[in-house]
């Protein structure tokens, strides 16, 4: 079975790209463009990854990132951050929070989805 | 025995010296011979006695005139010597015995002549020296002075009362620039000698820069200087930086030593050459020795230079984040595409689409930057390389002061730097720690102090209760408010200005949990323990500060000491202009000018001049005598507004003018309605001319001024006026103390006196 992921990100411009290569590797995707959509659809959709981006409106990625945690259900979610901001301090809040993997934009898309991939072996 | 009584002895011990022989031979004569030989002789003696009697006389007479003759060379002749050389010992040293009498005075004269002459090539040699070192001194003093006017830094000195015991026409000009308020010098006027500076700065602020360098004085810095940015009540931002003046116990000998001079009471060779060990056990004792006795600030307004750095700093931060999405979608998109040659057409059309959008709006983003760039932005804080550990016990200190709650210290390595404004910092963890007190009710706080890679952690730790993130996020929007001290910033404020994070974390096999404030670390920097004492005794520190101003004499600060001498304390000289005599018939003041006094100086340079609408015509009569016209009044500020001004011009300083009464009946008038009171000693040189001279009829200024031998410049004007009383106070005073008046209650007491006195009669 094709593992599943949520792509977690308001602009239609990334959206896409991200949606299409994904679906090419052969995952299963869906895509949420608010934090709170995020949390819904991970309950719904119970993906195994998500791709979670941190500037967003109402709901920043940090802290749908700890909703997702604090979630005992959905203890074996992956998650990979996306941000446009490549302040040191904000890749550790990241990962604190409990993110797998913080990746700043502009991302290669090879290694996006090498990484992705390695998560989920 | 003086020189008449031994010019009798002589003369008696002559007499007896040719008398004497003659008598004693013919005793002898006549206890040898017989009856009859006794006849003869008295016979013969009969004969002959007149003419030896006359020939006895006549040589005595001779012996008196010879014995006279050498007491008046000899005798009177060195006494007359001794008395001129006395003059040239005091008054004249120009002058020169005239060599007479005697060769033997003579010689004596002009060995005393050559000695008073090699006297005075030592006298003028000397003095010469001394005119060359004082020529040196002032001439150090006037490129100092120079030097000071000509920096483009403001620059005060302050006592540790925060007493300003020196400042440069820049800082004058800055704060004068600063200045709110209506009249030319409110604000401005508040820098000057012997003024807090607190007026001006944050005390919050100073007092911590003070500790902080304390803290590296402890540890032997190098370079015991703090940094801090300061917002005025104008909003105008200025950049201080303070260094401390210092005081070691040893520093006279240090000081002595590097000039060369060997201590006066240090005379043998030894002791001398034990001097330098002296001096090196002072540089290997860190701290103890060392006291901070004020401190140098250099104020530069950056308002301008912080506000065009802030924006292009937000230009540099838009150009290069905002575009980074924009990137990352086109990157995307490429790749996409290029990996997906398969793609249909309509799919691979939406993603030229993202391609081209995005392109664009990186093209418009980099033409709205470029616009913005003179737009005023969002502030940020220059901030300053500080040792972590530093900041911590600062904050621990504070925490145990204002909230009561123990601190305990986990791990802390102590030799993280980083790169923070310490002020803001401390502001935050003390109230991240009075949040955690007031809501949940912890008993202590630890603080863990970490470094991974670049940054530096900063973990207030806690055990038991369990706090929401969300709770944290509220706490991140608030102002952070702790007792009675208010910030505008909140958290986030200080987290973004630091370019740091912060976030809730739990530890749970410890039952504990965890605020972490990650923070940029800063290089270390290579701080080489230098020689303290050479630092602090080189030559680039000026030497000629007066540092007697250094000991803080003001302890009750505001209070005016009445058992103060009046040479001590700092005055308010001032003088009014009026429509006329009748305060209560509704004349009104039209000018005010004061000149303030500080340590024996009149300070021609801190004055309060200002004219006054008075809302009233002016009275015609009254135009010849004050000079002052509709037109000039017009337009300026009513005495509402320059009253205050004043009253804060005048603040802690005794006030003085002459007949106060006239001008203190205008202020009281107005004191009520306006709220504010002048509480001050108030000293009347009419009064106090009185004290002084009982006995002359006129007591105004000009004849008193005339008496003291005073130039009258400039009066008729508010400020011409003060400034001549102040000059007739400054003579007044080393009269008074002739008088036994030597405090400011004395001579109070004795100006009541007159006063009632003058009533009286």
């Amino acid at each position: 079975m094709a593992n599943r992921i949520l792509i977690v990100d308001d602009e239609p411009n990334i959206v896409i790209s991200l949606e299409y290569l994904l679906k090419k590797e052969g995952f299963e995707v869906k895509v949420a463009t608010d934090g709170e959509a995020a949390l819904s659809q991970a309950a719904d959709f119970r993906p195994d990854l998500v791709l979670l981006d941190v500037m967003m409106p109402k709901k920043s990625g940090f802290e749908v990132c700890e909703s997702l945690r604090a979630d005992a259900t959905l203890a074996d979610l992956k998650i990979i951050m996306l941000t446009a901001k490549g302040r040191e301090t904000e890749v550790t809040k990241g990962l604190a929070l409990g993110a797998n993997a913080y990746i700043t934009k502009p991302f290669s898309t090879k290694d996006l989805v090498a990484r992705i991939k390695t998560l989920l072996a | 025995m003086n020189a008449k009584t031994r010019f009798a002895l002589a003369v008696a011990v002559l007499g007896l010296l040719m008398t004497g022989p003659f008598l004693l031979t013919v005793g002898i004569l006549w206890v040898d011979l017989g009856a009859e030989e006794r006849a003869g002789f008295l016979v013969a003696m009969d004969r002959w006695l007149p003419v030896g009697g006359l020939v006895t006389i006549m040589t005595l007479i001779l012996g008196l005139q010879l014995l006279r003759a050498l007491f008046q060379q000899y005798v009177h002749g060195l006494l007359r010597m001794a008395e001129t050389l006395r003059l040239m010992l005091g008054a004249n040293r120009n002058f020169r015995v005239a060599p007479e009498g005697p060769p033997e005075v003579r010689d004596l004269a002009r060995a005393a002549n050559d000695l008073a002459q090699q006297r005075n090539e030592l006298l003028d040699d000397v003095e010469a020296q001394i005119r060359v070192a004082k020529a040196t001194v002032e001439e150090e003093k006037n490129r100092l002075a120079a030097l000071m006017s000509e920096l483009a830094l403001g620059v005060v000195v302050c006592n540790l009362d925060g007493r300003i015991l020196l400042y440069n026409s820049r800082a004058r000009l800055q704060f004068k620039a600063l200045a709110q308020g209506p009249t030319s010098m409110s604000g401005g006027a508040l820098i000057g000698l012997g003024r807090s500076i607190f007026s001006i700065l944050e005390r919050g602020q100073i007092t911590h820069s003070l500790e902080n360098i304390q803290q590296r004085l402890r540890k032997g810095s190098a370079e015991p200087t703090a940094n801090f940015i300061t917002a005025t009540r104008g909003g105008a931002l200025l950049r201080c930086q303070m260094a401390p003046v210092l005081r070691t116990g040893a520093s006279g000998e240090a000081a002595g030593h590097s000039d060369g001079i060997p201590p006066a009471e240090q005379g043998g060779d030894d002791v001398r050459q034990a001097a330098p060990a002296q001096v090196e056990k002072v540089t290997v004792l860190p701290g103890d020795e060392l006291q901070v006795t004020g401190y140098v600030l250099t104020i530069e307004n950056i308002t301008r230079n912080f506000e065009r750095e802030a924006e292009r700093d937000q230009a540099l931060q838009s150009l290069t984040d905002g575009n980074r999405a924009a990137l990352g979608n086109i990157r995307a998109a490429v790749e996409t595409l290029l990996d997906s040659p398969e793609m249909e057409a309509d799919f691979r059309e939406r993603f030229m689409r993202v391609i081209s959008d995005e392109a664009s709006a990186m093209s418009s983003r980099l033409d709205a930057t470029m616009n913005r760039f003179a737009d005023s932005l969002k502030t940020r804080w220059p901030l300053e390389d500080v040792l972590a550990i530093d900041i911590l016990s600062a904050a621990a200190r504070r925490i145990e002061n204002k909230l009561k709650l123990p601190i305990k210290h986990e791990e802390q390595d102590s030799n993280l730097w980083m790169r923070v404004d310490g002020f803001s910092l401390i502001q935050a963890i003390t109230f991240l720690a009075s949040r955690l007190q007031d809501h949940y009710e912890i008993r202590e706080l630890r603080l863990r102090l970490a470094a991974e890679g670049k940054m530096v952690f900063v973990d207030l730790i806690w055990s038991g209760t369990t706090v929401s993130s969300e709770t944290l996020y509220t706490w991140e929007l608030e102002p952070m408010n702790v007792g009675s001290e208010t910030s505008p910033l909140t958290l986030r404020d200080v987290v973004e200005r630091h370019g740091g994070e912060i976030w809730y974390q739990r530890e749970k096999a410890a039952h504990r949990a965890f605020f972490r404030i990650v923070l940029p670390a800063a290089a270390t920097p290579d701080a080489p323990a230098v020689d303290q004492a050479q630092h602090l005794h080189s030559d680039s520190r000026p030497e000629y500060y007066d540092f007697d101003l250094f000991a803080a004499r003001d302890a009750e600060g505001a209070g005016i000491d009445l058992d103060r001498k009046l040479s001590e304390l700092a005055y308010s000289v001032f003088d009014t202009e009026t429509t006329g005599l009748q305060p209560s018939q509704g004349d009104e003041i039209i000018q005010m000018g004061a000149v303030r006094i500080v340590n024996h100086r009149l300070l021609r340079q801190e004055i309060f001049d200002q004219l006054v609408d008075p809302g009233i015509p002016l009275k015609p009569e009254g135009i010849p005598i004050h000079g002052i016209t509709e037109a000039m009044v017009n337009g300026q500020p009513r005495l509402d507004v320059v009253l205050p001004a004043f009253h804060e011009f005048c603040a802690e300083t005794v006030l003085v003018a002459h007949n106060a009464a006239f001008d203190m009946r205008f202020f009281q008038l107005k004191e009520d309605s306006l709220g504010i009171k002048f509480t001050q000693p108030v000293l009347d040189t009419l009064l106090l001319s009185a004290v002084i001279h009982p006995n002359q009829e006129s007591h105004k200024l000009e004849l008193i001024a005339e008496r003291l031998g005073i130039n009258v410049i400039g009066r008729h004007t508010a400020l011409g006026d003060a400034f001549v009383t102040g000059e007739v106070f400054l003579k007044m005073i080393p009269l008074l103390a002739d008088m036994g008046i030597v405090t400011l209650r004395q001579a109070l007491e004795a100006a009541q006196k007159t006063y009632f006195a003058r009533i009286q009669y």
